[in-house]
This record gives C-alpha cells, sequence and structure tokens, in this order.
C-alpha cells in the first residue's frame, strides 16, 4: 500500500565553478544541514539515496561507492540512483520509493557534483555520452544539440532570441537574492544579445555554468513527519520518463518525455489542471530556452507559448505563476545532480515560506519541480505541498 | 502483512567469453525478448517501471541509460539506472511494487566485459584517488589481503579456500550456461600462479558476457501471469565504510547486515535449517566463506570445515552455488547478482535440469559488488 511521504528537512553548499570540498565533504555540508534542519541526526535516518551524474567528472569508477561515507550511507541500505541531467529531481523520486513502499520510515537523499576535477574543462566528459560509431567520430559537444534545438524550437514557433533571453533576465536577477549562488547578476536582454556566441543561436549568457555543489532533502512517512513538524511538504507526485537513443529522430521542438513525466506525476497528485492548480515551478534551465521548453511540456503554457509568460510577467517572482524563483541553473549554477535537487529545496522552502529575500509574493501552495537530461531523452517530476 | 513480491520471468542471453556476433544492446534484446516471453506479457503495455544496473566505465558510455530503452521496449516509459549490483535493482523493483507505483517491473543488468581493453585499470579507478591508486599494483591486492586476515582470524585453513574452487568448478561442469567448468584437484589449485597471495589464480573468477533480465509482479498480477512464479519474501541491501582501511577486512559485514534486514522480513529466525539452497557472491574462492558466516549459514570460523566435509557439495547438507558460481560459470560484473538469483529460481521452478536439487522450495541469494566495494544485498526466495 502506498504511504504518503513529506519533505521534512533541506540543506545546500554554495554553488561554485571550483570548491574546494572533495564530493564526499559537500555531500556531507549539505546532508548535515537537511539533518539538522528536520532536527534529525544521522542515527534516526533508516536509508540513504545518492544523486550524481557521470563518473567520468571525478575519474572515479563506481561513483556512489566512494561517495558512501560524506552521504551519511555506512551500515544502512545506500542506493545511488542515475538518469543523467535529470539525476537531481529522480534523486527525491529513490527517496520517496523508499519510503512510500512501506520498507523505510525516514531517508536521506543527496545529489553532489564536482565537475572540476575534470581538465580542462568538465564539458570533455559530455563527449563520451554520444554513440561510439556514429557521433563520437564528430566531436560532438552538448551545445552543438542544443543550438540544434533552440533553433528549432525558435523556428516552429516563429520565437526570436530576445524573446529566450528573458528568461536569462529573470533567472539571473532571481539568483541574486540566492545566498549559495554562483552568477547572480542583473542584466539585461541587451547584455544577452550582446554576449559570445558560443554554437550559435546559443550565446555565453544563454547558458548556466559548469559548477561544484551539493544539495539533500529528508523524507518521512507521514507518521514520522508529523510528530517531527508542523510544516511537513508532502511529496505527492513523482513521474519520470526516458526517450529512445536515437535524438536525431526526435521532435526537437517539444520534449514529449517531459510530458508523459509531468502526467505521470500529475496523476499521482490528483493534478487535473496544472496550470490552475500549480502555483511555483521550478523547471529545469541549463539554458534559457529549455526553461520554456519545459513549460511546455510541463503543461503549464501552450506549445511556443512559453516566452510570453517573462514577458508578461506572470513567471517573475511577483507574478501569478513564479518560474525559477530560486535564479534556476543559470543563476544559481549547474552542479548537475545538485542542480535538480537545488530546485526541490527551493520548492521546500518556498512552501514553508522560508525563502527570505525569494520569498514569491503569491500565497503558495503546490510546486513542482523537473529536471531534464541524457541525450534530450528524460524528464524527472516531483509535486510538492504544503 | 508478509512481504511478497513475484518473479514471474526471466531471462537471459550470452554466458560466453566472448559474444562478437551481438552488441551490447542486442544481446539486452535477446534476454529481454526471452524474459517477456516467460512472463507472457508486452513491455510496451504491461511494465509500468523499467531498472538497469549499470556502471558508466565498465559500459565506456557516460549515462549508460541513454543506451537502454530501445532494446527494452521501454521508449517513453519509466527507466532508470541504479548504479549497483543487478540485486540491488530487484530491491528498487519491490519497492516500486510495494509503494503502488508499478504492477510489473523489469530490471535488467548485463557484461560486456569481452569489450573492455583494460578491465584491472577500470577496477583500478574505483579506490580512492588520494589514498589508495597510486599503488601501481594488481587491484586484486585488496582480496589478497582480505583473504590473509580471515584465514588469521577465522583460524580457516588455507586449503579450504581452494575446496570452494574446486566444488564450484566441479557443479559448473553440469550447468549449460557453465564456462570454466573442470575437474580440478586441491593441489592443482594452490599451485596455480597468484592472482594476490594467498589468492590463487584458479581461485579468482574471470568476466565472461551476459545478459539477465527479471520480470517481477505485485502478488495479485502475478496470479494472472503463468504459473511458475518464484517469490520475493525477504531482501536487503548494505554499504560498509569505502574507506578501505577503516573496514574490518576478515568479515563481510555488508553482507551481515544486508541479511539481517532480508530474514527479518521473511521472517528467518534460524537460517542454518531454513533454505533448501543457498547461491552466494564466490568472485573470490574465500569471499564464499566469508559470505557463508555472514549469512549465518555456517557458525563464524567453520565454512571451510563444512566445504571440506561436503556440507555445501550439491547433494550435502544445504547445496552452495550448486551452479558452479562465479568461479565456474564466469563472473558478470554488474549482472552477476542477477545470475545468483537465476540459478536459484531455475531450481525453485523445477527447471535447473542435470542440476536440480530434488524438492527445492526456499532459497537464500545474495551479491557482492567487487573490489573494492564493501557492498551487498541478500534475497530470500521461496515458491
Amino acid at each position: 500500500m502506498r504511504r504518503r511521504v513529506a519533505i521534512i528537512g533541506a540543506g545546500m553548499t554554495l554553488f561554485r565553478r571550483r570548491m574546494l570540498e572533495t564530493g564526499k565533504e559537500l555531500s556531507f555540508e549539505a546532508a548535515k544541514m537537511a539533518l539538522d534542519a528536520a532536527g534529525l541526526t544521522l542515527k534516526d535516518i533508516e536509508s540513504v539515496v545518492e544523486g550524481s551524474a557521470p563518473d567520468a567528472f571525478d575519474g572515479i569508477h563506481m561513483k556512489g561507492e566512494y561517495l558512501i561515507d560524506g552521504s551519511g550511507g555506512i551500515g544502512k541500505p545506500y542506493q545511488r540512483v542515475y538518469v543523467g541531467g535529470g539525476t537531481g529531481v529522480f534523486t527525491p523520486v529513490a527517496g520517496w520509493w523508499n519510503v512510500a513502499s512501506g520498507l523505510y520510515d525516514t531517508c536521506l537523499c543527496v545529489a553532489e557534483e564536482k565537475m572540476s576535477p575534470l581538465h580542462p574543462h568538465p564539458q570533455y566528459a559530455f563527449w563520451s555520452i554520444f554513440d561510439q560509431i556514429l557521433e563520437r567520430p564528430l566531436g560532438t559537444t552538448l551545445l552543438w544539440i542544443f543550438s540544434l534545438e533552440m533553433r528549432r524550437y525558435m523556428h516552429k514557433y516563429g520565437i526570436k532570441e530576445e524573446e529566450i533571453a528573458e528568461v536569462a533576465v529573470k533567472n539571473k536577477g532571481n539568483a541574486v537574492d540566492h545566498p549559495c549562488a554562483q552568477l547572480g547578476a542583473k542584466i539585461t536582454v541587451d547584455d544577452v544579445m550582446r554576449s559570445e556566441p558560443i554554437c550559435s543561436p546559443v550565446k555565453r549568457l544563454d547558458v548556466s555554468p559548469p559548477s561544484d555543489g551539493a544539495a539533500a532533502v529528508i523524507l518521512a512517512s507521514e507518521k514520522v513527519a508529523k510528530k517531527l513538524t508542523d510544516q511537513p511538504v508532502w511529496l505527492d507526485g513523482v513521474g519520470w520518463t526516458l526517450d529512445s537513443t536515437h535524438w536525431t529522430n526526435r521532435d526537437l521542438a517539444y520534449p514529449e518525455y517531459v510530458e508523459k513525466a509531468a502526467k505521470m506525476a500529475y496523476k499521482m497528485a490528483g493534478i487535473k489542471n496544472p496550470r490552475k492548480e500549480i502555483d511555483i515551478a521550478e523547471p529545469y534551465d541549463p539554458f534559457d530556452y529549455k526553461e520554456l521548453h519545459h513549460l511546455e511540456g510541463l503543461q503549464l503554457a501552450g506549445k511556443g507559448e512559453a516566452p510570453k509568460l517573462a514577458i508578461e510577467g506572470v513567471s517573475q517572482r511577483d507574478g501569478d505563476m513564479p518560474v525559477c524563483p530560486s535564479g534556476g541553473l543559470l543563476g544559481v549554477g549547474n552542479p548537475i545532480a545538485a542542480a535538480g535537487m537545488m530546485k526541490v529545496c527551493e520548492c521546500f522552502w518556498q512552501l514553508r515560506g522560508e525563502a527570505g529575500k525569494r520569498q514569491v509574493k503569491k500565497d503558495a501552495h503546490t510546486a513542482v519541480a523537473q529536471a531534464w537530461g541524457d541525450l534530450m531523452q528524460v524528464g524527472t517530476v516531483t509535486v510538492m505541498r504544503s | 502483512m508478509p512481504f511478497k513480491i513475484g518473479i514471474v520471468g526471466v531471462g537471459y542471453a550470452g554466458f560466453d567469453t566472448m559474444t562478437p556476433g551481438l552488441s551490447t544492446r542486442e544481446l539486452m534484446f535477446e534476454a529481454a525478448s526471452r524474459a517477456y516471453a516467460d512472463a507472457g506479457i508486452d513491455p510496451r503495455k504491461d511494465v509500468q517501471s523499467f531498472i538497469c544496473c549499470t556502471e558508466d566505465f565498465w559500459e565506456g558510455i557516460s549515462i549508460t541509460d541513454e543506451y537502454m530503452p530501445d532494446q527494452l521496449g521501454a521508449v517513453l516509459r519509466p527507466l532508470c539506472t541504479v548504479s549497483s549490483d543487478g540485486l540491488v535493482g530487484v530491491a528498487t523493483a519491490c519497492m516500486h511494487i510495494a509503494s503502488g507505483l508499478a504492477d510489473v517491473a523489469v530490471v535488467e543488468s548485463h557484461s560486456k566485459a569481452s569489450d573492455v581493453v583494460n578491465p584491472n585499470e577500470i577496477m583500478s579507478f574505483g579506490f580512492d584517488p588520494v589514498y589508495n591508486r597510486h599503488l601501481d599494483v594488481d587491484p586484486r591486492f585488496l582480496a589478497g589481503l582480505e583473504m590473509t586476515r580471515y584465514l588469521k582470524d577465522s583460524g580457516t585453513k588455507r586449503e579450504y579456500c581452494a575446496d570452494v574452487a574446486v566444488k564450484n568448478k566441479k557443479n559448473a561442469l553440469s550447468n549449460t550456461r557453465g564456462v570454466y567448468g573442470t575437474n580440478l584437484s586441491r593441489e592443482t589449485v594452490l599451485a596455480s600462479p597468484n592472482a594476490a597471495a594467498p589468492l590463487t589464480e584458479l581461485e579468482s573468477s574471470k568476466v565472461i558476457d551476459g545478459s539477465i533480465v527479471m520480470v517481477l509482479a505485485s502478488a495479485e498480477k502475478a496470479k494472472k501471469l503463468g504459473d511458475h512464479t518464484v517469490w520475493v519474501r525477504g531482501i536487503g541491501w548494505s554499504s560498509d565504510t569505502p574507506v578501505i582501511e577503516d573496514r574490518d577486512l576478515a568479515t563481510a559485514a555488508y553482507a551481515e547486515q544486508a541479511a539481517a534486514r532480508a530474514y527479518k522480513m521473511a521472517d528467518v529466525r534460524a537460517p542454518v535449517s531454513a533454505f533448501d539452497l543457498a547461491e552466494v557472491d564466490d568472485t573470490y574462492s574465500y569471499k564464499e566463506l566469508q559470505h557463508l558466516e555472514a549469512l549465518k549459514l555456517a557458525a563464524k570460523g567453520k565454512a571451510g570445515r563444512m566445504v571440506d566435509s561436503g556440507s555445501f557439495d550439491r547433494n550435502g547438507k544445504l547445496p552452495v552455488n550448486a551452479s558452479g558460481g562465479s568461479l565456474g560459470v564466469g563472473h558478470l560484473l554488474e549482472a552477476t547478482g542477477l545470475h545468483r538469483l537465476l540459478e536459484a529460481i531455475l531450481q525453485l521452478r523445477g527447471q535447473a535440469g542435470q542440476l536440480q536439487i530434488p524438492g527445492a522450495r526456499k532459497a537464500v541469494v545474495q551479491s557482492w559488488r567487487g573490489i573494492p566495494t564493501a557492498t551487498g544485498a541478500v534475497a530470500v526466495l521461496g515458491n
């Protein structure tokens, strides 16, 4: 029988291009902060889930094993789950099944990424995600396929680069108020347009940075959560979907895998009209156009209509449906797995009214966090309620 | 309510030193097709969750789940990687089913070891980059250290470890999947070259290729799917510290903890007499002894003598690795736990052919993730 699961604590480290701490230490810091927030110690935790993306960043085989002590997994049932860039939001999903299944009452979920050990640039790790025979000989980078996707999105719906740039302006601006943020800044659409092209139409300020960092949440069964806090945030819906390996055969203008994942999570949470019922959205925004793409996949905007949300103010922090009030990956930073978890933490803090200067104006009760990854292929979604 | 999740389909492909005619994805396709046929399901309609147990470095690909959906029939469906041994994947499937997320869940794991040019180097990349990796030695040095410590602390005779290799390789001769089956004497095993002293090469399992797929279902759904369901009655998994200097090298603490959880779920109070057979990890000969003691199938320090006296032979009191284990059949990297499980399922179904243990009804299965980890899982099965 399914049990209701609550988030009862959250924590995160600074997000920075190069942190002096090891991955183990980053995991420890985030886990400790989440435990302290929940008023628990490691002794109270029954199982542990770790999320971390490619081993190639660290050059450590079986990275999940290496991170066990930092994330508090010694002597406990410990799992490392992994769906590329979707890992961050997927880590609490894994925690959810640890608790919802009735196997464990408390679960510590830690997402960690240390991209900086890879020299000269973490982007090199992504070369090894491509097909050995068909794609690697081309010297492919992730930026290539994102520029293809961005161009397709713009072409299909007649969207201008300037409209997409509004997302970068909004998110980097929001991040100014985030104490962990790496790239918070007050910029203009003009700044984005004039920034250096990396792989046209993708420009420097359209892209999130490589980062090191970790984030964590504590999950508990309903019975335990009610004993520990007056303000549980319920993890009421989870969903994930993986599309075909063959990204070349995909509709690049619309993320069907996000739609399917969102529908799975909405169905579980009993959400029938997402645009009306969801107060805050934290879609994955490693690139500014991706936020728009994902808002459409999440059924929070019609196809090709997401750009209007930022321009008309709907998705601003004081708007009707704030999107990435944290500052997102564009502003807070993008330590792959930790970035998705940061979004779940943000929803937790927003729904508890603990987001400080970032607190949205609207009285918010329902939030959705989403991440995406692999070969433009996976969608992971969580729905949270206060 | 007692824990009860059904394994309703199994399929496998490969089980050879090389599978040059098949790519990894083709190997998976074959195993999956057989498992789906065995369970009588259509993956595109009947399965709500797919779980793959893989590690990037073994695959030579970063983010390996990218390459998993198509051949499993999992496109645009929930699929994820659990970076662990296949038995932890089975635990994950059990949680998906117990939480109501899925009625039917699929677990896949494989080895395409013949594609790996430098397995020792990859294994070395599992060691701590600062403290251990610079030791430019065969990564099995850790097995040598563990074995030495185990022999000393438990008072086990060195020769008994060789007996494990003799027993398992002999068992594998009757197993159609066995690649390294052979009749050897204890002396031959002891005289083979050192892998990492005192461990010899004939006591160290060798990798093979293969893919294994399991179909799991809720108790209600399992009733509708075939008539050879094997039930998971308890499952546990655990990890000791990754810092090798901090471990007690003599015992397998992870297996003790995992077994304690699985036994509690399945209400197993006297493990010694609870099972008709055991399939335990025997990546290295001494590991089988360590694991038997951790699973409480032998008293501390007594497993070796019991192997010597034939208690764990196929016709003994408790057949252990009647299949031939990893020493006899071959080692399947992260699919090794699923291989242990596969052999136990075939026994409980009465489909083990020449290996069949008459009247087998209850089994315990255990996995270990290999060097340099201290992670393992245990499952209690019944039919």
